[in-house]
Protein backbone atom coordinates (compact mmCIF):
# COMPACT_ATOMS: atom_id res chain seq x y z
CA UNK A 1 0.00 0.00 0.00
CA UNK A 2 1.43 2.87 -1.10
CA UNK A 3 1.84 5.83 1.43
CA UNK A 4 1.24 8.48 -1.13
CA UNK A 5 -0.11 9.12 -4.25
CA UNK A 6 2.82 7.67 -6.18
CA UNK A 7 1.07 7.79 -9.88
CA UNK A 8 -0.14 10.21 -12.43
CA UNK A 9 -3.14 8.05 -13.30
CA UNK A 10 -5.06 10.84 -15.19
CA UNK A 11 -1.93 12.20 -16.90
CA UNK A 12 -2.36 15.43 -15.44
CA UNK A 13 1.18 16.12 -14.06
CA UNK A 14 -0.02 15.59 -10.09
CA UNK A 15 2.41 13.37 -8.90
CA UNK A 16 3.79 12.46 -5.52
CA UNK A 17 6.14 14.89 -5.56
CA UNK A 18 4.22 17.34 -7.48
CA UNK A 19 1.50 16.96 -5.06
CA UNK A 20 3.58 17.74 -2.41
CA UNK A 21 4.74 20.72 -3.45
CA UNK A 22 1.21 22.15 -4.24
CA UNK A 23 -0.02 21.48 -0.74
CA UNK A 24 -1.11 24.54 0.57
CA UNK A 25 -3.09 25.35 3.84
CA UNK A 26 -5.65 27.79 4.46
CA UNK A 27 -7.30 29.01 7.37
CA UNK A 28 -10.78 28.00 5.83
CA UNK A 29 -12.81 24.97 5.56
CA UNK A 30 -14.29 22.17 2.74
CA UNK A 31 -17.32 22.04 1.55
CA UNK A 32 -18.19 18.71 0.86
CA UNK A 33 -21.09 18.13 -1.53
CA UNK A 34 -22.68 14.52 -1.73
CA UNK A 35 -24.43 14.09 -5.21
CA UNK A 36 -25.44 9.89 -6.91
CA UNK A 37 -23.12 8.89 -3.78
CA UNK A 38 -19.89 10.25 -5.07
CA UNK A 39 -18.34 13.43 -2.76
CA UNK A 40 -16.65 16.28 -4.40
CA UNK A 41 -14.92 19.32 -2.59
CA UNK A 42 -14.48 22.60 -2.63
CA UNK A 43 -12.94 25.53 -0.36
CA UNK A 44 -15.28 27.58 0.85
CA UNK A 45 -12.75 30.70 -0.68
CA UNK A 46 -13.11 29.31 -3.86
CA UNK A 47 -17.16 29.53 -3.67
CA UNK A 48 -17.02 32.65 -2.69
CA UNK A 49 -15.27 33.73 -5.70
CA UNK A 50 -16.67 31.99 -8.16
CA UNK A 51 -19.97 33.41 -6.70
CA UNK A 52 -22.27 30.87 -7.27
CA UNK A 53 -24.32 28.64 -5.87
CA UNK A 54 -23.83 24.52 -5.29
CA UNK A 55 -23.94 22.31 -7.57
CA UNK A 56 -27.73 21.60 -9.02
CA UNK A 57 -27.69 18.10 -8.04
CA UNK A 58 -26.29 17.91 -4.74
CA UNK A 59 -28.10 16.22 -2.45
CA UNK A 60 -26.34 17.20 0.56
CA UNK A 61 -23.78 19.52 1.92
CA UNK A 62 -21.52 19.45 4.66
CA UNK A 63 -18.20 21.11 5.59
CA UNK A 64 -15.58 19.98 7.50
CA UNK A 65 -13.56 22.61 9.66
CA UNK A 66 -10.66 21.27 11.51
CA UNK A 67 -7.36 21.91 13.86
CA UNK A 68 -8.47 25.12 15.49
CA UNK A 69 -6.12 24.87 18.15
CA UNK A 70 -7.39 27.91 20.52
CA UNK A 71 -5.05 28.85 22.77
CA UNK A 72 -2.06 27.95 20.58
CA UNK A 73 -0.17 31.77 20.69
CA UNK A 74 3.44 30.64 19.11
CA UNK A 75 5.31 32.38 16.39
CA UNK A 76 3.05 30.08 13.78
CA UNK A 77 -0.30 32.14 14.19
CA UNK A 78 -0.36 34.21 17.22
CA UNK A 79 -4.40 34.66 16.87
CA UNK A 80 -5.88 31.15 16.00
CA UNK A 81 -9.23 32.91 17.20
CA UNK A 82 -9.19 34.94 14.47
CA UNK A 83 -8.69 32.90 11.78
CA UNK A 84 -10.76 30.95 13.18
CA UNK A 85 -13.64 33.66 13.07
CA UNK A 86 -12.72 34.01 9.65
CA UNK A 87 -13.49 30.44 8.31
CA UNK A 88 -16.11 30.89 10.35
CA UNK A 89 -17.17 34.08 8.56
CA UNK A 90 -16.38 32.24 5.20
CA UNK A 91 -19.13 29.63 6.09
CA UNK A 92 -21.81 32.33 6.85
CA UNK A 93 -20.94 33.86 3.68
CA UNK A 94 -21.59 30.95 1.83
CA UNK A 95 -25.17 31.62 -0.72
CA UNK A 96 -26.28 28.14 -0.11
CA UNK A 97 -25.50 27.02 3.72
CA UNK A 98 -24.18 23.70 4.21
CA UNK A 99 -26.12 21.26 5.88
CA UNK A 100 -23.89 20.86 9.21
CA UNK A 101 -20.47 21.28 10.12
CA UNK A 102 -18.17 18.65 11.13
CA UNK A 103 -15.25 19.54 13.20
CA UNK A 104 -12.16 16.82 12.92
CA UNK A 105 -10.29 17.60 16.48
CA UNK A 106 -8.29 19.99 18.09
CA UNK A 107 -10.51 22.25 18.87
CA UNK A 108 -8.07 23.77 21.63
CA UNK A 109 -4.25 23.52 22.30
CA UNK A 110 -4.35 22.49 25.69
CA UNK A 111 -7.96 21.17 26.48
CA UNK A 112 -8.40 24.16 28.94
CA UNK A 113 -11.88 25.01 29.74
CA UNK A 114 -10.91 28.70 29.03
CA UNK A 115 -9.85 27.35 25.53
CA UNK A 116 -13.36 25.30 24.78
CA UNK A 117 -14.94 28.27 25.96
CA UNK A 118 -13.75 30.61 23.72
CA UNK A 119 -14.76 28.01 20.86
CA UNK A 120 -17.85 27.84 21.67
CA UNK A 121 -18.53 31.80 22.09
CA UNK A 122 -16.76 32.11 18.45
CA UNK A 123 -18.71 29.06 17.10
CA UNK A 124 -21.80 31.08 18.14
CA UNK A 125 -21.42 33.67 15.22
CA UNK A 126 -22.15 30.63 12.87
CA UNK A 127 -25.36 29.99 11.08
CA UNK A 128 -25.14 26.92 10.62
CA UNK A 129 -25.83 25.64 13.74
CA UNK A 130 -25.43 21.69 13.48
CA UNK A 131 -21.95 20.65 14.59
CA UNK A 132 -20.41 16.75 14.92
CA UNK A 133 -17.65 16.39 16.20
CA UNK A 134 -14.66 14.17 16.92
CA UNK A 135 -11.71 14.51 19.68
CA UNK A 136 -7.89 15.65 18.30
CA UNK A 137 -5.39 14.40 20.80
CA UNK A 138 -5.14 18.35 22.23
CA UNK A 139 -8.75 17.55 23.49
CA UNK A 140 -8.18 15.02 26.05
CA UNK A 141 -4.68 15.94 27.32
CA UNK A 142 -5.53 15.55 31.07
CA UNK A 143 -9.06 14.24 31.73
CA UNK A 144 -9.18 11.48 28.99
CA UNK A 145 -11.82 13.37 27.42
CA UNK A 146 -14.15 13.78 30.24
CA UNK A 147 -14.42 17.57 29.50
CA UNK A 148 -15.03 17.04 25.96
CA UNK A 149 -17.22 14.17 26.10
CA UNK A 150 -19.70 16.14 28.37
CA UNK A 151 -20.16 19.40 26.07
CA UNK A 152 -19.34 17.87 22.45
CA UNK A 153 -21.52 15.05 22.06
CA UNK A 154 -25.02 15.94 23.74
CA UNK A 155 -26.88 16.04 20.43
CA UNK A 156 -25.52 12.13 19.23
CA UNK A 157 -25.97 8.52 21.03
CA UNK A 158 -22.38 8.45 21.41
CA UNK A 159 -21.17 4.89 22.88
CA UNK A 160 -18.10 4.46 24.65
CA UNK A 161 -14.91 7.16 24.63
CA UNK A 162 -17.40 8.90 22.46
CA UNK A 163 -17.36 7.19 18.92
CA UNK A 164 -21.46 7.07 17.13
CA UNK A 165 -22.84 7.51 13.84
CA UNK A 166 -25.98 8.80 11.94
CA UNK A 167 -27.63 9.23 8.67
CA UNK A 168 -28.40 12.47 6.84
CA UNK A 169 -30.07 12.03 3.32
CA UNK A 170 -29.25 8.32 2.80
CA UNK A 171 -25.75 8.75 3.89
CA UNK A 172 -23.61 6.91 7.26
CA UNK A 173 -21.68 9.02 9.05
CA UNK A 174 -19.60 7.21 11.36
CA UNK A 175 -17.24 9.67 14.07
CA UNK A 176 -14.36 7.58 15.62
CA UNK A 177 -11.77 8.33 18.64
CA UNK A 178 -8.35 7.25 18.06
CA UNK A 179 -6.54 9.75 20.14
CA UNK A 180 -6.88 7.80 23.45
CA UNK A 181 -4.96 5.07 25.12
CA UNK A 182 -2.21 5.59 22.73
CA UNK A 183 0.29 3.20 23.40
CA UNK A 184 3.86 3.60 24.06
CA UNK A 185 5.60 3.90 20.05
CA UNK A 186 2.64 3.33 18.61
CA UNK A 187 0.35 5.59 16.66
CA UNK A 188 -3.16 6.21 16.78
CA UNK A 189 -5.53 3.84 17.90
CA UNK A 190 -9.48 2.73 17.81
CA UNK A 191 -9.18 -0.19 19.82
CA UNK A 192 -11.03 -3.42 20.24
CA UNK A 193 -14.28 -2.09 21.79
CA UNK A 194 -14.36 0.64 19.17
CA UNK A 195 -14.07 -1.64 16.38
CA UNK A 196 -16.44 -4.38 17.66
CA UNK A 197 -18.93 -1.57 17.56
CA UNK A 198 -18.11 -0.45 13.88
CA UNK A 199 -18.64 -4.15 12.76
CA UNK A 200 -22.25 -4.11 14.42
CA UNK A 201 -22.96 -0.83 13.38
CA UNK A 202 -22.65 -1.23 9.38
CA UNK A 203 -23.71 -5.12 9.45
CA UNK A 204 -26.90 -4.20 8.53
CA UNK A 205 -26.73 -1.08 6.12
CA UNK A 206 -27.12 -2.11 2.05
CA UNK A 207 -23.52 -2.00 0.01
CA UNK A 208 -24.92 0.84 -2.01
CA UNK A 209 -25.39 3.15 0.97
CA UNK A 210 -22.35 6.05 0.82
CA UNK A 211 -20.66 5.80 4.06
CA UNK A 212 -18.02 8.94 5.39
CA UNK A 213 -15.80 8.01 8.19
CA UNK A 214 -14.49 11.05 10.12
CA UNK A 215 -11.66 11.07 12.85
CA UNK A 216 -8.70 12.90 13.78
CA UNK A 217 -5.27 10.86 13.10
CA UNK A 218 -5.70 9.85 9.46
CA UNK A 219 -7.26 6.50 9.17
CA UNK A 220 -4.36 5.41 6.87
CA UNK A 221 -0.38 5.48 6.67
CA UNK A 222 0.26 9.00 5.81
CA UNK A 223 3.89 9.23 7.76
CA UNK A 224 4.15 6.63 10.84
CA UNK A 225 7.11 8.47 11.43
CA UNK A 226 5.59 11.25 12.54
CA UNK A 227 2.79 9.10 13.87
CA UNK A 228 0.99 10.29 11.05
CA UNK A 229 -1.37 7.04 10.82
CA UNK A 230 -3.63 4.60 12.70
CA UNK A 231 -2.20 1.29 14.27
CA UNK A 232 -5.50 -0.74 13.63
CA UNK A 233 -7.34 1.01 10.75
CA UNK A 234 -7.45 -1.49 8.47
CA UNK A 235 -9.15 -3.42 10.81
CA UNK A 236 -11.95 -0.86 10.38
CA UNK A 237 -11.71 -0.21 6.34
CA UNK A 238 -12.38 -4.04 6.38
CA UNK A 239 -15.81 -3.56 7.70
CA UNK A 240 -16.06 -0.83 5.06
CA UNK A 241 -14.84 -3.14 1.93
CA UNK A 242 -18.17 -4.34 0.44
CA UNK A 243 -19.34 -0.51 0.17
CA UNK A 244 -19.70 1.38 -2.57
CA UNK A 245 -18.48 4.72 -1.69
CA UNK A 246 -16.61 5.43 1.62
CA UNK A 247 -14.93 8.64 1.72
CA UNK A 248 -12.39 9.31 4.78
CA UNK A 249 -11.87 12.62 6.47
CA UNK A 250 -9.25 13.42 8.81
CA UNK A 251 -7.52 16.60 10.25
CA UNK A 252 -4.13 16.52 12.41
CA UNK A 253 -1.51 17.13 9.67
CA UNK A 254 -2.77 20.46 9.30
CA UNK A 255 -2.43 19.91 5.33
CA UNK A 256 -4.28 18.60 2.43
CA UNK A 257 -3.58 14.95 1.38
CA UNK A 258 -5.56 12.23 -0.09
CA UNK A 259 -5.76 8.90 -1.11
CA UNK A 260 -7.88 6.65 -3.37
CA UNK A 261 -7.77 3.05 -2.63
CA UNK A 262 -10.48 1.04 -4.66
CA UNK A 263 -13.57 2.36 -3.67
CA UNK A 264 -11.84 4.50 -0.21
CA UNK A 265 -11.14 7.94 -0.24
CA UNK A 266 -8.80 9.17 1.91
CA UNK A 267 -8.52 13.13 2.81
CA UNK A 268 -7.12 15.11 5.29
CA UNK A 269 -8.46 18.78 6.24
CA UNK A 270 -6.32 21.87 6.54
CA UNK A 271 -6.17 23.49 9.81
CA UNK A 272 -7.61 26.89 10.45
CA UNK A 273 -4.61 28.14 13.09
CA UNK A 274 -1.34 27.05 11.50
CA UNK A 275 0.64 24.84 8.72
CA UNK A 276 2.34 21.81 9.71
CA UNK A 277 5.60 20.80 7.41
CA UNK A 278 4.84 18.23 4.67
CA UNK A 279 5.68 14.85 5.94
CA UNK A 280 9.33 14.12 6.10
CA UNK A 281 10.53 17.70 5.47
CA UNK A 282 11.22 19.00 8.55
CA UNK A 283 13.28 18.07 11.78
CA UNK A 284 9.53 17.36 13.60
CA UNK A 285 5.78 17.74 12.80
CA UNK A 286 5.68 20.80 14.82
CA UNK A 287 3.52 24.31 13.92
CA UNK A 288 5.77 25.61 10.84
CA UNK A 289 6.82 29.13 11.17
CA UNK A 290 6.39 31.61 8.14
CA UNK A 291 6.75 35.51 8.02
CA UNK A 292 3.52 37.11 8.10
CA UNK A 293 3.73 38.22 4.74
CA UNK A 294 4.32 34.44 3.43
CA UNK A 295 1.29 33.45 5.91
CA UNK A 296 -1.21 35.86 3.76
CA UNK A 297 0.00 33.69 0.21
CA UNK A 298 -0.28 30.69 2.10
CA UNK A 299 -4.11 30.97 2.96
CA UNK A 300 -5.12 29.15 -0.25
CA UNK A 301 -7.66 27.17 -2.43
CA UNK A 302 -7.80 23.87 -2.85
CA UNK A 303 -10.50 22.51 -5.06
CA UNK A 304 -10.78 18.91 -5.16
CA UNK A 305 -13.10 17.21 -7.22
CA UNK A 306 -13.24 13.36 -7.12
CA UNK A 307 -15.15 11.41 -9.90
CA UNK A 308 -16.74 7.75 -9.54
CA UNK A 309 -14.85 5.09 -11.50
CA UNK A 310 -11.43 7.42 -11.52
CA UNK A 311 -8.74 6.38 -9.64
CA UNK A 312 -6.63 9.65 -9.49
CA UNK A 313 -7.99 12.61 -7.71
CA UNK A 314 -7.91 16.19 -9.24
CA UNK A 315 -6.09 18.81 -6.95
CA UNK A 316 -5.96 22.47 -7.87
CA UNK A 317 -3.97 24.72 -5.62
CA UNK A 318 -3.97 28.34 -5.40
CA UNK A 319 -3.61 31.24 -3.05
CA UNK A 320 -4.87 34.52 -1.77
CA UNK A 321 -2.13 37.04 -2.50
CA UNK B 1 2.05 23.37 36.36
CA UNK B 2 3.85 23.57 39.61
CA UNK B 3 7.22 21.91 39.63
CA UNK B 4 7.91 20.42 42.96
CA UNK B 5 11.13 22.06 44.44
CA UNK B 6 12.64 21.49 47.41
CA UNK B 7 11.21 24.85 48.86
CA UNK B 8 7.49 23.48 47.89
CA UNK B 9 7.69 19.82 48.27
CA UNK B 10 7.35 19.60 52.14
CA UNK B 11 4.13 22.21 51.70
CA UNK B 12 2.74 20.18 49.65
CA UNK B 13 2.89 17.12 51.31
CA UNK B 14 1.67 19.06 54.36
CA UNK B 15 -1.22 19.92 52.65
CA UNK B 16 -2.20 16.78 51.21
CA UNK B 17 -1.81 16.99 47.32
CA UNK B 18 -1.35 13.88 46.52
CA UNK B 19 -2.29 14.98 42.79
CA UNK B 20 0.97 17.00 42.56
CA UNK B 21 3.91 16.08 41.22
CA UNK B 22 5.45 13.72 43.86
CA UNK B 23 5.72 11.34 41.39
CA UNK B 24 8.17 8.89 42.65
CA UNK B 25 9.99 5.93 40.69
CA UNK B 26 9.64 4.12 43.83
CA UNK B 27 6.88 1.41 44.42
CA UNK B 28 7.51 -0.28 47.20
CA UNK B 29 11.03 1.31 46.86
CA UNK B 30 12.35 3.94 49.68
CA UNK B 31 13.64 6.91 49.14
CA UNK B 32 17.17 7.41 49.86
CA UNK B 33 19.02 10.26 51.15
CA UNK B 34 21.57 10.10 48.24
CA UNK B 35 22.95 13.26 46.03
CA UNK B 36 18.67 14.83 45.92
CA UNK B 37 20.58 18.32 45.25
CA UNK B 38 21.97 16.80 41.71
CA UNK B 39 19.82 17.85 38.77
CA UNK B 40 18.99 15.57 35.77
CA UNK B 41 17.68 17.19 33.10
CA UNK B 42 15.56 15.52 29.99
CA UNK B 43 15.56 18.06 27.02
CA UNK B 44 11.81 17.73 24.88
CA UNK B 45 12.90 19.47 21.74
CA UNK B 46 11.89 18.18 18.30
CA UNK B 47 9.30 15.73 19.45
CA UNK B 48 12.11 13.64 21.24
CA UNK B 49 13.42 13.18 24.49
CA UNK B 50 16.90 14.04 24.39
CA UNK B 51 18.95 12.35 26.02
CA UNK B 52 16.26 9.13 25.33
CA UNK B 53 18.58 6.74 28.33
CA UNK B 54 19.64 8.68 31.15
CA UNK B 55 21.05 6.95 33.86
CA UNK B 56 20.47 8.11 37.78
CA UNK B 57 21.23 7.18 41.09
CA UNK B 58 18.42 6.31 42.90
CA UNK B 59 17.27 9.59 45.31
CA UNK B 60 18.14 12.20 42.22
CA UNK B 61 15.97 14.15 40.71
CA UNK B 62 15.32 14.17 37.07
CA UNK B 63 13.53 17.18 35.38
CA UNK B 64 12.01 17.12 31.61
CA UNK B 65 11.77 20.70 30.35
CA UNK B 66 9.38 21.10 27.01
CA UNK B 67 11.45 23.26 24.14
CA UNK B 68 8.77 22.87 21.77
CA UNK B 69 5.20 24.45 20.60
CA UNK B 70 3.74 21.72 20.76
CA UNK B 71 2.23 20.05 24.80
CA UNK B 72 3.80 16.78 25.46
CA UNK B 73 4.21 14.41 28.51
CA UNK B 74 5.90 12.29 30.23
CA UNK B 75 3.92 9.14 30.97
CA UNK B 76 5.36 5.57 32.93
CA UNK B 77 4.69 2.73 30.64
CA UNK B 78 4.37 0.40 33.12
CA UNK B 79 2.86 3.34 35.22
CA UNK B 80 5.54 3.05 37.76
CA UNK B 81 5.38 6.56 38.54
CA UNK B 82 2.48 9.13 38.33
CA UNK B 83 2.17 11.07 34.61
CA UNK B 84 2.68 14.72 34.19
CA UNK B 85 0.03 16.77 32.96
CA UNK B 86 0.50 17.96 29.27
CA UNK B 87 3.66 20.25 29.42
CA UNK B 88 3.32 23.76 27.57
CA UNK B 89 6.37 25.35 26.04
CA UNK B 90 8.87 26.09 28.81
CA UNK B 91 7.29 23.91 31.48
CA UNK B 92 9.07 21.54 33.76
CA UNK B 93 8.39 18.08 35.46
CA UNK B 94 10.34 16.60 37.97
CA UNK B 95 10.21 13.32 39.83
CA UNK B 96 12.96 11.69 42.40
CA UNK B 97 14.13 8.39 41.31
CA UNK B 98 13.73 5.90 43.83
CA UNK B 99 13.66 2.27 43.62
CA UNK B 100 16.74 0.68 40.90
CA UNK B 101 15.49 -0.25 37.36
CA UNK B 102 14.70 0.57 34.40
CA UNK B 103 11.83 2.66 33.84
CA UNK B 104 10.90 3.11 30.64
CA UNK B 105 8.51 6.35 29.41
CA UNK B 106 6.69 7.73 26.71
CA UNK B 107 4.59 11.11 25.08
CA UNK B 108 0.88 10.01 25.61
CA UNK B 109 0.08 12.90 22.96
CA UNK B 110 3.40 11.92 20.69
CA UNK B 111 3.55 8.14 22.03
CA UNK B 112 6.19 8.12 19.26
CA UNK B 113 8.24 9.80 21.81
CA UNK B 114 10.10 7.46 24.00
CA UNK B 115 12.94 7.45 26.70
CA UNK B 116 14.52 5.12 29.49
CA UNK B 117 15.68 5.96 32.71
CA UNK B 118 18.15 4.03 34.48
CA UNK B 119 17.73 4.17 38.17
CA UNK B 120 21.18 2.71 39.92
CA UNK B 121 22.00 2.11 43.29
Amino acid sequence: MPDYISHDHEHDGIDRRGFLQCMAWAGTGLLWTISGGVLASRTLAEIGKAGGSLPAATDLSFLQISDSHIGFSKEANKDVTETFKIALDRINAMPTPPSFLIHTGDITQLSKPEEFDTFDQVLKSCKTKDVFFVPGEHDVLNDGGKFYRERYLKSVEAKGAGWYSFNKNGVHFIGLVNVLNLQAGGLGQLGDEQLEWLEADVKDLSASTPIVVFAHIPLWAVYPQWGWGTSDSERALGYLKRFGSVTVLNGHIHQVLQKIEGNVTFHTAMSTAFPQPAPGTAPSPGPMKVPAEQLRSLLGLTNVQYKQGKTALAVVDSNLS
Amino acid sequence: MITLTPKYKMAALLCGIAFLNLSLFALGGEMKNADSSKQNRIEIKDFAFNPKTLTVKSGEKITWINHDDEPHTVVSVEKQFKKSTALDTDQEFTVTAGAPGTYTYFCSVHPKMTGTIVVEK
